[in-house]
Formats: C-alpha cells, sequence, structure tokens
C-alpha cells in the first residue's frame, strides 16, 4: 500500500454554461451573430459556442459606454460609484466558487489556482479600487482628478477574470466607462461577471462586454470613440496597437511579455529558492507574462539547485484541472502547446540539455509536461524569447554583477527574482534590475495596492496601488 | 567704434562633455530678426544623434547613481552658473529673435528659477511618488520611482532658453540623461548653455546638446532603438504621429506637454515594486 | 565517533559545518507548509494512512500526577489501541518520565506488548536545566529500567548563547551512553528556538552528532510541532541522506491532536523527505489525545457514520 492522492474534484455543479452567449451592451445581454466554439483545454470538451463581434457590436457598444458615461457615469459622486465597487465585490465574494470553476473548465488552470488566486484577487481589486472612487484628489503628483472617458480594454486568456478586473476597477473607480474584450479563448468569465453587473444593479452601459478575437480588438483600438486604450497581452501586438493610437489622442496603457530571471546567490534560503523557482515558472502553466522563465544560478550552488528542483519538479502533480491536488494544469490552447513545443525543439537544436519530470499526461486536451532546459546560453532563443509555457532555462553567472547583467540583457524588463539571505545584497541587486516588479525571496506575488508593469519592451505603465489608478486619470501638463 | 576685428564664436555641438563640429560637416545659416548673418550652427547628422546616444548612455548608470542631493546640487549649480553668465544670454536672445532686452531678461530670469525650481525636486520624488503599498500578507512591498535611461527631446522653437530648459531639467533630474535638440531657428542660447553645462561639474554624456533640423532628427530619434524616451514638446503637432508610429518599435516612451510641473519629471521616470518576505 | 565525516568534534569543525547551512526563508517555508496541507487523499489510501499514522504513535503520558496505575492504562492501550478490533495495529512506544519505564516494560510484556518500545524522557527532561553528571545519570536509569528509546532534551540555553560544541557534546556523550542498547532522539523545543533558521540548524548539529531521531518538542511549550517546523525538519534529514546515505527519524510531538493533522504530517514526509520515511522506525508522533480520533475516523470509514468518544477508550 502507498501513499496516493486522491483525485479530489471541484463539483461543476455550481456552474451552469449556456449553450450560446451574446454580448453585454447596455446593460443587456444582446444575441451575437455569428459563433465560435469555446473549449475545455483539458478535455477538449466544446463548452459553449461564443459571439465573434463585429462592427455593429462595438459600435454599439462603445455608443452605450458613452451614453453612460456622458449621461450618469461621470455625472455620479465618486462616493456613489464607489459603491457600486463595493457591491460588485461582494457578489464576486459571494459567486467566488462558481467563477473559479468556470474560470478551471475555460482556461485549463487548476482550481487550486483559480480558487485561491484569481478569483479572491479579482474580488479584492474591486474593493481596493472602490476606496479610491472618492478620493481621486489624492491620486498624487502628475494626476487630474479627471477620467479619460470611454476605455477601450482587451485582455489576455492567462487570467481571464483577474485581469478584467485590473482593467475594469481602476477604470470604473477614476469615473471612465468601459467596452472590455476577452480573450477568444476565455470569455465565460467575463460573461458571468456581465450578471454580475447585473446583480449590482450597475447603470447600464457603464461596462460593456463584447467577445471576439483579435479582429474584435483591432475594431476597439481603432474606433474613433475610445478615449483611452488598456490592452495586456503579446508584445507583438502591443506594438500594433501603439501605431494604430499614434495618430490619435487615445491614452494608452500595455502591459506586455517578460523574459524574467530568477537569480539564485550562494547564500539564498536553498529550499524556499526551490520552492519559488517552481512557483515562478510553473505557476499558471508558465502562462505568467512575469514567469521567472530564465533560472540565473550562481556557479557554486548551480548542481545542488539543479539537483533538487529536478527532484522537487518529480513532486509537481499534473492533470484533471478540478483536482484539488493539481499543481499543473492543461496549456490553453493547441496553439499555444505547439508554440511551447516549437520553441523548446530550439533548445534541443541549439544544444541546451532538456529534461521532463517524469508524468503521465492526459490523452486527449493540451499538456506539457514541467521541463528545464540546462546550458543555456544569453544566445539561446529559449533564453530571450517569450516560451508563455512551462519551461525553464537555466543559466549560470560567477559573479553577482555577471549575473546582473545577464538578467538584463533582454528586451524585455516586467519582472525579476533575487534570492539571497544577504539584506544589502538584495537592495543592491533590487536597484541594478531593470524591471518593473522586483520579487525578492519571493516570486508571483500580485496584490491590488502593489503596482505591476515593465520597463522597456514590457509595457507603458501600472497597474494597482496608486500608479495603476493614475493610468485611468488625465495626466497633468500632458497634451 | 573701434577698429578692432571681433573674435566670432564658432557654435558647435555638445556630446559627452566635447564640442565636436558635426561629423558631416554640414551647417545652416541663421539670421537675426533683420536678416542679417549670424552664425553657421551644425546641423546634426543621424551620426551625431549616434554619438549623443552612445555617450548618454554610457553617462547614464553614474548619474543614476549619484545620490539625489547630488543631483540636485548640480542641477543648482548650473543656475549658478547661469546667473553669472546673464548678460551673454541676454545679448544673444535679443540678438537672434530681436525681441526687447526686457523680455530677454525676463527669459534668463525665468530660466534661472526654472532651473533652481528643477533642482529641488531631485530628492522630493521617491518620497511624492513613490508608495509602501500594504499588500494582503507578510511581505514588505514599496514601489520607488526609477530612472528610465536615454531620453531624447526636441526643444521648441522659442522660448529658446527657457524651452530648452524644460527640455533637459525635468529628464535628468532624475537620473535620466538626455540627448536635445536645439530650437532650430534660435540655437544660439543652447550652445552658450552648453558652456554653462561644462562648467557646472555635470558629467559627460549626461546632457547632449544638438542643432538641425526638427523634421530631420526627430525621425532618428524616434525610431534610435537605444533611446527610451522621447519628449516630443518641441514637435509641431502635425509630426507626432509619425514619431510615435516609429517609436514603437521599441515601445518608447514618447510625450508631449505643455507646462511645466511635476508631472513632466514623473512621465520618464519607471516605478519599480520591490517584494521581500517578512519573517524570522 | 566518527561524526559521519563532517566534523572531528572540535568547536572550529563543527562551527564550520554550521556555518555552511543555507538559511531558511519563514514566510516561504510557511507558505510551502500551507499548500501542502491542502492535498486530499483518496479513501483507500486513507485507511492506510491512519493505520500507519497509529503505528508511529509515541503514546504519551508525562504529568507530575503519573502514577503506576496510569501507566499500565496506557501500556494496555498502546498494544491494542482499540479492544474490540484486533486489526488495529500496536503503536510505535509509550513514551513516559524515567521513574515509570520499569514498570512500562514490566506491564508490556506482560500484556503480550513486547514489540512496543519505552521512550524515556530524559536528560533533565523538559528545561534540560541541570549538570551533565545529572543528565547522565537521568539516562542511566531510563537505560537501566529497560528503555528502548531516549527521548533527551538539548540545552536551549546553551543553543542560543552559541555554544553550539557544548550541545553537540551533550548529544554525544548521550549517544554514547545509548550504545546500541536504545536510539536516541533529540528534543529541540523549537518553541523556544524559535527561528527555522534555528531549527535547521539543531537539526544538522543533532544528526552528526549521532542522533537516531530529531524531534520538535517537549509538549510542555507551545507552539510545538508546527507543519512548517516539520517540514524544515524533513528538509534537515533528506539533505541530510544526500550526504551521508543515513536516514535519520523525525518526531513530531505536541499539537497534533486529530487525524487529518496526523495526515497532514504524512503528506509533509511523503512531499518532502521521501515515501522511505512512512514508516515507524523513521517517523513518530509524540501524542496522546490523537490516538482516539485517529480510532473514531477509522471507525468511522469502517461504518460509514460518524464515531463517538463513548465507544473509544480513555487511558
Amino acid at each position: 500500500m502507498s501513499f496516493e492522492y486522491a483525485p479530489a474534484p471541484e463539483s461543476r455543479s455550481v456552474v451552469s454554461i449556456k449553450p450560446k452567449y451574446g454580448h453585454f451592451i447596455g446593460g443587456k445581454f444582446v444575441a451575437g451573430r455569428k459563433h465560435f466554439p469555446t473549449i475545455n483545454p483539458a478535455t477538449e470538451e466544446i463548452l459553449s459556442q461564443i459571439s465573434l463581434a463585429g462592427v455593429a457590436e462595438v459600435d454599439a457598444a462603445v455608443k452605450a459606454a458613452r451614453k453612460a458615461y456622458t449621461t450618469t457615469w461621470s455625472k455620479m459622486s465618486g462616493k456613489e460609484r464607489g459603491k457600486y465597487l463595493f457591491r460588485i465585490a461582494r457578489i464576486m465574494q459571494e459567486r467566488a466558487r462558481e467563477f473559479a470553476v468556470l474560470e478551471t473548465l475555460d482556461n485549463g488552470k487548476p482550481i487550486r489556482e483559480s480558487r485561491d488566486v484569481d478569483v479572491p484577487l479579482a474580488a479584492a481589486h474591486f474593493f481596493y479600487h472602490a476606496g479610491w472612487a472618492d478620493k481621486l484628489e489624492f491620486a498624487g503628483l502628475g494626476t487630474s482628478t479627471k477620467p479619460h472617458g470611454v476605455a477601450g480594454q482587451i485582455i489576455p486568456w492567462n487570467f481571464p477574470l483577474l485581469m478584467l478586473a485590473w482593467k475594469v476597477a481602476p477604470a470604473l473607480a477614476a469615473g471612465n466607462t468601459v467596452v472590455l474584450k476577452p480573450a477568444e479563448n476565455t470569455s465565460l468569465t467575463a460573461l458571468l461577471f456581465a450578471e454580475v453587473c447585473q446583480q449590482a444593479e450597475l447603470p447600464a452601459g457603464v461596462v460593456n462586454i463584447v467577445t471576439g478575437d483579435g479582429s474584435t480588438g483591432a475594431l476597439i483600438v481603432n474606433h474613433p470613440g475610445i478615449d483611452k486604450i488598456a490592452f495586456t497581452g503579446s508584445t507583438e501586438v502591443g506594438k500594433i496597437i501603439a501605431r494604430a493610437v499614434a495618430p490619435t489622442h487615445k491614452s494608452v496603457t500595455l502591459e506586455l511579455g517578460g523574459k524574467a530571471a530568477n537569480i539564485i546567490f550562494e547564500d539564498a534560503a536553498i529550499d524556499e529558492a526551490i520552492e519559488g523557482i517552481i512557483n515562478g515558472v510553473f505557476f499558471n502553466q508558465g502562462h505568467v507574462c512575469c514567469a521567472g522563465s530564465r533560472l540565473i544560478l550562481q556557479e557554486s550552488v548551480a548542481d545542488e539547485v539543479v539537483d533538487k528542483l529536478k527532484k522537487r519538479m518529480a513532486k509537481i502533480r499534473i492533470g484533471d484541472p478540478l483536482d484539488k491536488n493539481t499543481d499543473l494544469g492543461a496549456i490553453n490552447s493547441k496553439e499555444q502547446l505547439l508554440k511551447i513545443r516549437d520553441l523548446s525543439a530550439t533548445g534541443d537544436t541549439e544544444g541546451a540539455e532538456r529534461w521532463s519530470a517524469p508524468c503521465d499526461l492526459p490523452a486527449k486536451g493540451f499538456w506539457f509536461p514541467p521541463t528545464i532546459f540546462t546550458g543555456v546560453t544569453q544566445s539561446h532563443r529559449i533564453a530571450r524569447e517569450e516560451i508563455f509555457g512551462p519551461v525553464l532555462s537555466v543559466l549560470t553567472f560567477r559573479t553577482p554583477q555577471e549575473g546582473i547583467d545577464k538578467a538584463n540583457n533582454t528586451p524585455f524588463g516586467l519582472s525579476a527574482g533575487i534570492w539571497s539571505e544577504k539584506g544589502s545584497r538584495i537592495l543592491w541587486a533590487s536597484q541594478q534590475l531593470r524591471a518593473g516588479v522586483i520579487w525578492a525571496n519571493t516570486f508571483n506575488k500580485f496584490d491590488p495596492t502593489s503596482p505591476f508593469g515593465g520597463y522597456k519592451e514590457s509595457g507603458w505603465g501600472r497597474e494597482g496601488g496608486r500608479h495603476g489608478l493614475s493610468a485611468y486619470l488625465k495626466g497633468v501638463g500632458h497634451e | 567704434m573701434s577698429n578692432r576685428i571681433d573674435v566670432k564664436k564658432t557654435y558647435k555641438l555638445f556630446i559627452n562633455g566635447a564640442f565636436p563640429r558635426t561629423e558631416s560637416g554640414r551647417t545652416y545659416e541663421i539670421k537675426n530678426a533683420k536678416g542679417a548673418f549670424i552664425a553657421n550652427p551644425c546641423l546634426a547628422s543621424r551620426k551625431d544623434l549616434k554619438d549623443a546616444v552612445v555617450a548618454a548612455r554610457a553617462a547614464q548608470s553614474g548619474w543614476n547613481k549619484a545620490s539625489a542631493y547630488n543631483k540636485g546640487q548640480i542641477l543648482y549649480r548650473i543656475a549658478e552658473m547661469l546667473e553669472g553668465r546673464r548678460a551673454q544670454f541676454v545679448d544673444e536672445i535679443v540678438m537672434v529673435t530681436g525681441v526687447t532686452k526686457l523680455k530677454a531678461e525676463k527669459e534668463v530670469t525665468d530660466s534661472v528659477d526654472r532651473l533652481v525650481w528643477y533642482a529641488g525636486w531631485s530628492d522630493k520624488l521617491s518620497s511624492l511618488s513613490g508608495a509602501l503599498n500594504p499588500v494582503a500578507g507578510p511581505y514588505y512591498n514599496f514601489t520607488v520611482p526609477e530612472s528610465m535611461g536615454v531620453i531624447a527631446a526636441i526643444a521648441p522653437e522659442s522660448p529658446s532658453l527657457l524651452g530648452l530648459i524644460d527640455a533637459i531639467a525635468p529628464i535628468i533630474v532624475g537620473g535620466n540623461t538626455v540627448i536635445v535638440l536645439a530650437s532650430t531657428k534660435a540655437p544660439l542660447s543652447a550652445m552658450s548653455f552648453a558652456e554653462v553645462i561644462a562648467t557646472s561639474d555635470v558629467p559627460a554624456g549626461v546632457i547632449n546638446i544638438l542643432t538641425g533640423k526638427k523634421d530631420e532628427i526627430a525621425p532618428w530619434m524616434a525610431s534610435h532603438m537605444d533611446i527610451d524616451g522621447f519628449d516630443i514638446s518641441g514637435l509641431a503637432a502635425k509630426s507626432h504621429g509619425a514619431v510615435r508610429v516609429a517609436g514603437a518599435e521599441n515601445l518608447k516612451r514618447i510625450y508631449s506637454f505643455k507646462s511645466a510641473d511635476p508631472g513632466r519629471i514623473l512621465a520618464f521616470l519607471e516605478n519599480k515594486t520591490v517584494w521581500h518576505p517578512i519573517g524570522l | 565517533m566518527s561524526f559521519y565525516g563532517l566534523v572531528d568534534g572540535s568547536d572550529a569543525s563543527l562551527k564550520k559545518y554550521l556555518g555552511a547551512l543555507s538559511g531558511v526563508d519563514q514566510v516561504g517555508a510557511d507558505a510551502r507548509a500551507a499548500m501542502l496541507a491542502t492535498r486530499s487523499i483518496k479513501a483507500a489510501s486513507k485507511r492506510w494512512a491512519i493505520d500507519t499514522a497509529i503505528s508511529m504513535v509515541d503514546l504519551t503520558t508525562l504529568e507530575g500526577a503519573d502514577t503506576p496505575g496510569k501507566v499500565q492504562a496506557l501500556c494496555t492501550k498502546a498494544v491494542r489501541p482499540d479492544p474490540t478490533d484486533a486489526t488495529v495495529p500496536s503503536v510505535g512506544a509509550v513514551c513516559v518520565y524515567n521513574d515509570m519505564v520499569g514498570i512500562a516494560r514490566k506491564h508490556l510484556d506482560l500484556i503480550g506488548g513486547a514489540h512496543v518500545g519505552v521512550a524515556a524522557v530524559s536528560t533533565a527532561f523538559p528545561s534540560g536545566r541541570a549538570s551533565m553528571a545529572v543528565k547522565i545519570q537521568d539516562t542511566q536509569d531510563a537505560l537501566d529500567a529497560g528503555a528502548s528509546e531516549i527521548d533527551m532534551v538539548i540545552d536551549r540555553g546553551a543553543f542560543l548563547s552559541g555554544d553550539y560544541i557544548g550541545v553537540f557534546n551533550e548529544i554525544v556523550q548521550i549517544r554514547e551512553l545509548c550504545a546500541d542498547r536504545a536510539h536516541l532522539k533529540v528534543i529541540f523545543e523549537t518553541g523556544e528556538l524559535v527561528t527555522y533558521d534555528n531549527v535547521r540548524k539543531a537539526s544538522f548539529l543533532a544528526m552528526a552528532a549521532g542522533a537516531h531521531f530529531i524531534k520538535t518538542s517537549t509538549g510542555k511549550v507551545a507552539p510545538a510541532a508546527t507543519a512548517p517546523v516539520v517540514l524544515v525538519m524533513l528538509e534537515a534529514v533528506r539533505d541530510f541522506y544526500q550526504m551521508t546515505q543515513t536516514r535519520i527519524g523525525v518526531k513530531p510531538a505536541g499539537g497534533i491532536r486529530n487525524t487529518k493533522d496526523a495526515i497532514k504530517q504524512l503528506v509533509l514526509v511523503n512531499e518532502t523527505a521521501g515515501p522511505e520515511w512512512l514508516t515507524p522506525s523513521l517517523f513518530r508522533i509524540g501524542a496522546s489525545a490523537l490516538l482516539n480520533d485517529l480510532l473514531m475516523q477509522r471507525m468511522k470509514m469502517d461504518d460509514g457514520y460518524y464515531a463517538s468518544p463513548a465507544y473509544v477508550t480513555i487511558d
């Protein structure tokens, strides 16, 4: 007899998925015209049919948002606006289990993460920003108290509900109205959020949700009725958006890709560093823009760390995302799986050494085992390009400055990790690293009070905290 | 009038603390309000810009590391040196633009005062714009504004000195280095201001000043991949779109400002958030 | 003593050995322990886990009011935890003060419990505040009375004042006294060492000095066997095995009162040190009330409904 963990599946019965969804415009669900399927990436089961918004739908959503902005939302006091956000936060908490199960079904992420991270943090974002609504005059240097107007928001598939919260909560708190487009693969929790808006009796048109693919996103970006664009996604698309809005007066914030370094100094608390590496790159299947996908080890501890890391990786439980014991869920889409496979293959051909944790992958659905490449150098593609999957590239350094230089040798600058038990070294390294979020002796921690966002090609602006709020207020002195 | 022949100044570029001529050998003629010849300033080339960026990049980490107190003192030193050479700047402004002496004096006074104002910001930025974030967990979490890197700027055509200072001071006060293109029509103040900088303890490469044509240099600045931010306040609005498109290649932070305020400083600072556990 | 070749018995070598240990980040260790606490296990595994946990219990009474009668009752329970169900295994050992060792041994042998060990708390338990001569005599008494396991306390005062070699030498001397007659468990009283860095350091110190087991607590000080403390100790035995190919046992004691807590401990063992440690020879749980909860859970699994304390025996 051995010690086996039970499949402890979370019940699906808490969610009811409609066979077909429309858009949420002007406070009402309106039928879509064209539809495409959304699937459970862990089983390839078709969950529902999602509408593809075209010119008419986007235009209707923008008009509804404009009307709500001019007639209702911009006239309402901050105090009253805040109350709606508090209501939304509370309803999200009440329906947390439903959101978590739905998110896991649609996205493939482990229920442990949707239950313990995505959904509680999403509610916390509304709670935090609710309190800002009547305190905009204290939002700090360089910001006015004036909103932009109508915000167009385009979010990715990796944290569907959480990214919605990061976008919608500050926008509404600052007094903007929104047109939001979830990612085509993961629209369901956004559509459930539309129900929350109804239950909260949010005035019609303050939040509008249109579903669709990149073409719908482009319609939002290019719509003349939009004053502010907020996008989270790839650097490639971020640049397209930056060019598209260049000739306009639209304000833009971008939260884009990364290739974060996780630097382990020889004096690190090794066992916690191992957990940090695991959490850094295997959290959410590595579908995290700030994932610690480059492990940069001091040579004196490199062998020990790699050895311990492999042993720890062998304990990662991969499988049914609804199982509460699952650590690593499904890759979000076939397309993403192929990308991960292709980029990993370049690691092989470029001479890095691949090791994957021994594990049985389910026959159906999209899966990739936790994988590390050792012997990686700065010039390998897997050290430079964002893989966005459970794949870790391991590099080494000899002196602290060399470690920092390697960490900074990238066009990205979203996040970085430092592991050391020496305080002055941590502060030194955190000053040297060119990244917007530095996790010292921890990794992948998020909080609504904590600004998040990148340097260089990782994006424009911050989300969270006072700095994130300011992105939804007009700048003082800017044209 | 005496028979003595004036010794006239050759107006050159200011790159890496030195005064080179443009490597292209190109110049253009500037005239006073009445059409009389004044000088042949350099028409900076793409290679001059490249050299300036290399200098600015090399200087950036050192300038960034200087304490806020030190940066503030250096900016104040610039103001001191400018104050000492008021007469020269007034003369040049009058000569080039034809404004009254009174108006020129006011511009120089405002310029000195503006520098002093910016100087005082150096050691207030992180306390007013930073934050200690009360995250829900056993973590110490703070946000600090940090320099963005190498910033390019186009100074407005006029006022040629005060506009130049608004293009330089807010960028460098937070630890960035700058390459600024001076007013095309009235570049004399800028080039004389370089002499002020050269004698103000500003490390070489922190401030680099070019003269030339906006429509020629702005696109080069926009597309240069080692420039992190771009102040286009001095560029005609019709050119903004094209510059922003070019700047998207490395997601340059591109802003245009209408006034001198703290937002102008913060625009070219990045916010860095640091997490650390709190435990025994 | 060879000390596994890790130290030569000198202060300098001990300092060097302990100085090379990496630190422990408290928040990270807490987070890992909390994450492992969310694992749920299969019903069939749970049955196995309950029986395994029962066999790992060091059934303990350490009261000033202990009497021969109380100890004999404890021994009876230790041998046959559930008098109505012979499939329930005996516990690992009984754990008593050393004046009760002879009584316990004799009673266990009398009732067919020769396979159940007698652990004696030793070296001026629980404070450890006595001369070395007294500690040696204390241990000698227990051994002479038939103790098969010695649960010694370290001198926490010495440890906290940095006198690591003093602590080390005490363990070495008690270990030499135990020789082949008894297994040595070294109690840290982690609630007094406070930091996880200290727990890790004490673990490596005790293991090099010859401990067969490292044990969290006396049960007299809170906090005792918290999940992160046990995690840190399990990491230490795992790493020590890498260094020496020797498996040292771990004994959490204090605060583990119900089946859920016990199973969480087994999850920690399984995921940290590995399944090789899931045996009473390498993992013990010092407890008293825990046993009855394990029995009640076992009944519930057999019967399908919740048991009542009226159906399990009190000690």
